[in-house]
């Protein structure tokens, strides 16, 4: 957003002639915008929408023409690219944007950033880029800085103008997900930064090209700024080429319809959007609030080499509210977050918008028509100084998603009570998986080669439970929801690993009535790479995915490497070696593997030294359970059991289950003895549990002695700090008194509180 | 605009409808009659006569009462008091808060730290249906998860008095 950096204003470039239309400048364009706005709750005042209502078979085909340029920019341009990222897993979209920077149409992909490459061409606006450096036909700018407008700085976003005559008529805006971003530490989420100057390269929404031509001294310097120049070069390209596809499209439709009725189009197209929005959650939700809290875990004590007041372990609070008010109005509220932080977590709001979008568009308004209509049907409330809106300059930003994932579950979860009471039962889901582990790390690859490693697999987790069904397994991420595990053939050959086994990990799905998709899990060995370091990034501590109506979060994350292995030697004397582990408390990768095990709940790790031959697991997360287990079809358990998706001692200890194998090995669930367990289990239920009345008693001379451990007292401290309404309602539920605190004021790390 | 028949939607909200039949319907325009029609088979499903307002979870609603009140209900009969105050209240809970309870639902190192993340499992004192779980930090008030506005979903989106 352009209050986090000086504004520039180019007083002395003036006497050019203004590109928006009708004589104004792109800044007067986007203030009378916004003002029509306020003043009509339409877009640009559009009250009607005569194109769309007089001529729709036209409307729609222009929306059509659209919309087709995009995708097919999309699906030539990723060809162009040799990351894998973009060429496998498809981590790029195209969308094109109104003068003042409201997206009209987007292409498949990533969805994200419906509205994030609007931050920074409104970022752009505002800072009179028209003036200085300039806007004309055939300049290329660039931006990856989530506080001009973007997710996370390896979301690298290039935009070409658009001009008809001596008019600018629209953007092109392409983005793709690069694999090495150059900071601090390797990989393209990196972990290591614990402030903006360790983010790595930064185009801050920069000029880069003329004339169609990319400047060679931003190619030298992106070159000499990443690990992996080849690729970022490539994937330049390849948004520089799906732009210029996008520019042709647009400049097609004009000659075929007329610049006046494009004109008309791209506005009636983002006011039918936000009243499409409007009517769909009138149409499919409830009115009222909705809080689903949800809680990440920073996990830093102890790393050497910071400093510190960054070398802690922080839990996160992330209290997600929506309100659906009487009018469709959708208001997402963070008050309460806790406060920003010295490491590469902290999500501006574009970034939280990105969520919010990437979410809305498989869940509200799941189709073609998606744009800025949609957001500008919506607010929100992002306080200062927290992790959903950090302010502060130096906030690093480069692992936003590692806020954002965890921190969004309970949007699913609210929409999914609203659906359920509306009776649209199909659309119920209980929370996503994390896109967890996020395996990253950098070094030498088996052929020599600088690399900045994280392996898309991570794009490929359990999906919620649904009301209806299990959740999908392994399929999905939530930021990409054409998600794709992507061959392993491929990823061995460009990250210094071979594969050891790739497999579902039991247990790692919520359990309920309907279990979340499960996770799988891949176990690595370290190949032929002369420097190498890796670290895991992931849950270990807390339950990001919680379940709903009576189901369990799914799995939290673990680590099990092997540091030193006696692989190679087990190798050559043709030994068994591990491909799974299935079961933490019976490993196979303890049995079979000597060496230094790192075998533990420190989920999110500095990087650290693998050698050739080292062991690296990676887990990758299930989705949230749904209902009661004790009300799971036996054929399912059976199912459940036969799959390796569950272990056999969890169908009996959570779902009541009384299991046995066949003659043939098949597990069998016995019906009746099992509907006997369970209701066995039920009286169990009454004689451990309390009345929540009597409980909140006992709970309530807790909180006040404090008897809760340093992490979460901090966590407290922050938010009645940075919300006196989220301290008063704390206060108020436990009858505390109007100044209670808990003692830990001096824990907190240095830095502006906004308190 | 779809309507289905309540053959359909039973199976439906009963996870038996055909994955084809499943996707076609959420691919399709939404069935504007289809809050009626869930709720019609929901009542002819619970054991009492207070009429559903509106289903909260799997088997939670909120219902009006002949004498005019408006309680949050199991489908058992257990009444949890006022629809506006959080039903869990009324509700029985048992905490997972060690490593020991943990461990009956997850295995080893695969669930939260419990002292930084305990599990509250919210069960009917009636049916001991485990109606929520949640996932808090020690010492989180009991999050009340949905309230709706009744007075506007019936009067300004369904168009008719509030029974």
């Amino acid at each position: 957003m352009s209050e986090y950096l000086p504004k520039q204003c180019g007083e002395t470039l003036r006497d050019h002639k203004p590109i928006g239309w009708d004589g104004r400048t792109l800044k007067e364009m986007l203030e009378e915008s916004e003002r029509l706005l306020a003043e009509t709750g339409c877009y640009w005042g559009l009250k009607t929408l005569p194109l769309k209502t007089n001529e729709p078979i036209r409307y729609e085909k222009i929306f059509a023409k659209l919309r087709g340029g995009l995708v097919n920019a999309r699906e030539t341009a990723m060809n162009i690219s040799a990351s894998p990222i973009v060429s496998e897993i498809g981590e790029l979209c195209f969308a094109f944007y109104t003068p003042e920077g409201d997206s009209v149409a987007l292409s498949t992909g990533i969805i994200v950033h419906v509205h994030t490459m609007s931050d920074a061409i409104k970022f752009m606006v505002r800072n009179d880029y028209e003036f200085n450096p300039r806007i004309r036909p055939g300049d290329i700018f660039s931006n990856n800085i989530p506080k001009i407008g973007d997710v996370h700085n390896s979301d690298v976003q290039t935009f070409v103008p658009i001009f008809w005559e001596d008019e600018l008529v629209g953007w092109a805006g392409g983005v793709t997900h690069v694999t090495d971003i150059g900071a601090s530490t390797p990989g393209n989420v990196p972990v290591g930064p614990i402030s903006s100057y360790e983010d790595g390269l930064a185009l801050t929404a920069n000029k880069i090209g003329e004339n169609d031509i990319v400047f060679r001294d931003h190619e030298i310097r992106c070159e000499q700024g990443v690990r992996t120049p080849m690729f970022w070069k490539l994937d330049e390209r390849t948004r520089i080429a799906g732009c210029h596809m996008i520019r042709d499209a647009v400049e097609r439709i004009i000659r075929e319809e007329g610049i006046d009725t494009f004109k008309q189009f791209i506005r009636e197209a983002i006011e039918e959007g936000r009243r499409t929005f409007i009517q769909r959650i009138r149409e499919t939700t409830v009115p009222g609030r909705y809080f689903c809290p949800t809680f990440v875990d920073l996990l830093f004590k102890g790393e050497k080499g910071l400093p510190d007041y960054a070398a802690v372990d922080t839990l996160s609070h992330a209290p997600l509210e929506l309100t659906i008010g009487p009018k469709g109005e959708f208001h997402i509220s963070f008050d309460g977050a806790s406060k920003w932080g010295y490491h590469s977590f902290n999500c501006p709001p574009s970034a939280m918008q990105g969520a919010i979008w990437v979410l809305l568009t498989q869940t509200v308004i799941p189709n073609d028509k998606v744009n800025d209509g949609a957001y500008l049907a919506t607010t929100h409330e992002f306080p200062p100084f927290t992790l959903a809106n950090p302010v502060v300059k130096e906030a690093a930003t480069g692992a936003a998603w590692g806020f954002l994932i965890p921190a969004f579950t309970g949007l699913v979860r609210a929409l999914s009570r609203a659906f359920f009471a509306r009776g649209y039962v199909e659309e119920v889901l209980s929370s996503y998986g994390m896109t967890m582990n996020a395996m990253q790390g950098g070094g030498k690859d088996q052929y020599g080669r600088d690399t900045g490693i994280l392996n898309f697999e991570v794009s490929c987790q359990g999906v919620g439970a649904r009301a209806i069904a299990d959740g999908a397994d392994y399929c999905a991420a939530m930021w990409n929801p054409e998600g794709n595990m992507g061959d392993a053939e491929v990823w061995e050959l460009l990250i210094p690993f071979i594969y050891l086994g790739r497999c579902v990990k039991p247990n790692s799905a919520g359990m309920g009535k309907y279990r979340g998709g499960s996770g799988y899990a891949s176990l690595y060995a370290v190949w032929k790479t002369p420097d190498l370091v890796m670290q895991n990034c992931g849950d270990g501590s807390v339950f990001p995915s919680p379940g709903i109506f009576g189901g369990y979060p799914s799995a939290s994350g673990y680590r099990h490497n092997v540091l030193n292995t006696d692989l190679l030697q087990r190798f050559a004397r043709k030994e068994p070696y591990p491909c799974r582990e299935d079961d933490p408390a019976d490993s196979e990768i303890s049995r079979l593997v000597k060496g230094d095990h790192l075998f533990d709940c420190r989920t999110l790790n500095y990087p650290y030294r693998m050698n050739h031959g080292d062991i690296y697991y990676s887990i990758y997360r299930g989705g949230g359970g749904l209902g009661d287990p004790l009300e799971r079809d036996p054929a399912l358990i059976e199912d459940d059991l036969n799959g390796g998706f569950i272990l056999p001692r969890y169908a009996e200890s959570v779902c009541g289950a009384e299991v046995r194998r066949d003659e043939s090995g098949l597990w069998r669930v016995d019906s009746a003895e099992t509907a006997k367990r369970r209701e066995e289990m039920r009286e169990e239920r009454a004689r451990r549990a309390v009345p929540v009345r009597d409980w909140l008693v006992s709970e309530r001379e807790r909180v006040l002695a404090g008897r809760m451990v340093k992490e979460v007292r901090v966590m407290y401290n922050q938010s009645m700090d940075l919300s006196a309404r989220w301290g008063r309602w704390f206060r108020e539920f436990w009858r505390l008194p109007d100044d209670f605190r808990f003692s830990e004021a001096d824990d907190l790390p240095p830095g502006e509180s906004g308190a | 605009m779809p309507a289905y028949d309540r053959e359909t939607l039973e199976m439906l909200l009963d996870g038996k409808l055909p994955w084809n039949e499943v996707r076609a319907i959420m691919s399709s325009f939404k069935d504007p009659d289809r809050f009626d029609k869930m709720v019609e088979i929901m009542q002819s499903r619970v054991p009492w006569d207070d009429r559903i307002l509106l289903p909260l979870g799997l088997h939670l609603y909120i219902a009006s009462k002949p004498d005019g009140s408006r309680v949050v209900k199991c489908d058992c009969g257990y009444e949890f008091g006022d629809w506006r105050q959080n039903w869990k209240l009324e509700a029985l809970i048992y905490v997972r808060d060690t490593e020991e309870k943990m461990q009956e639902i997850y295995p080893p190192l695969m669930h939260s730290n419990p002292e930084w993340i305990e599990l509250r499992e919210y069960y009917c004192p009636r049916c001991r249906t485990q109606l929520e779980v949640e996932a808090l930090p020690p010492g989180y008030p009991v999050v009340h998860d949905f309230q709706p506005d009744l007075e506007t979903f019936y009067k300004e989106w369904l168009n008719r008095d509030l029974p």
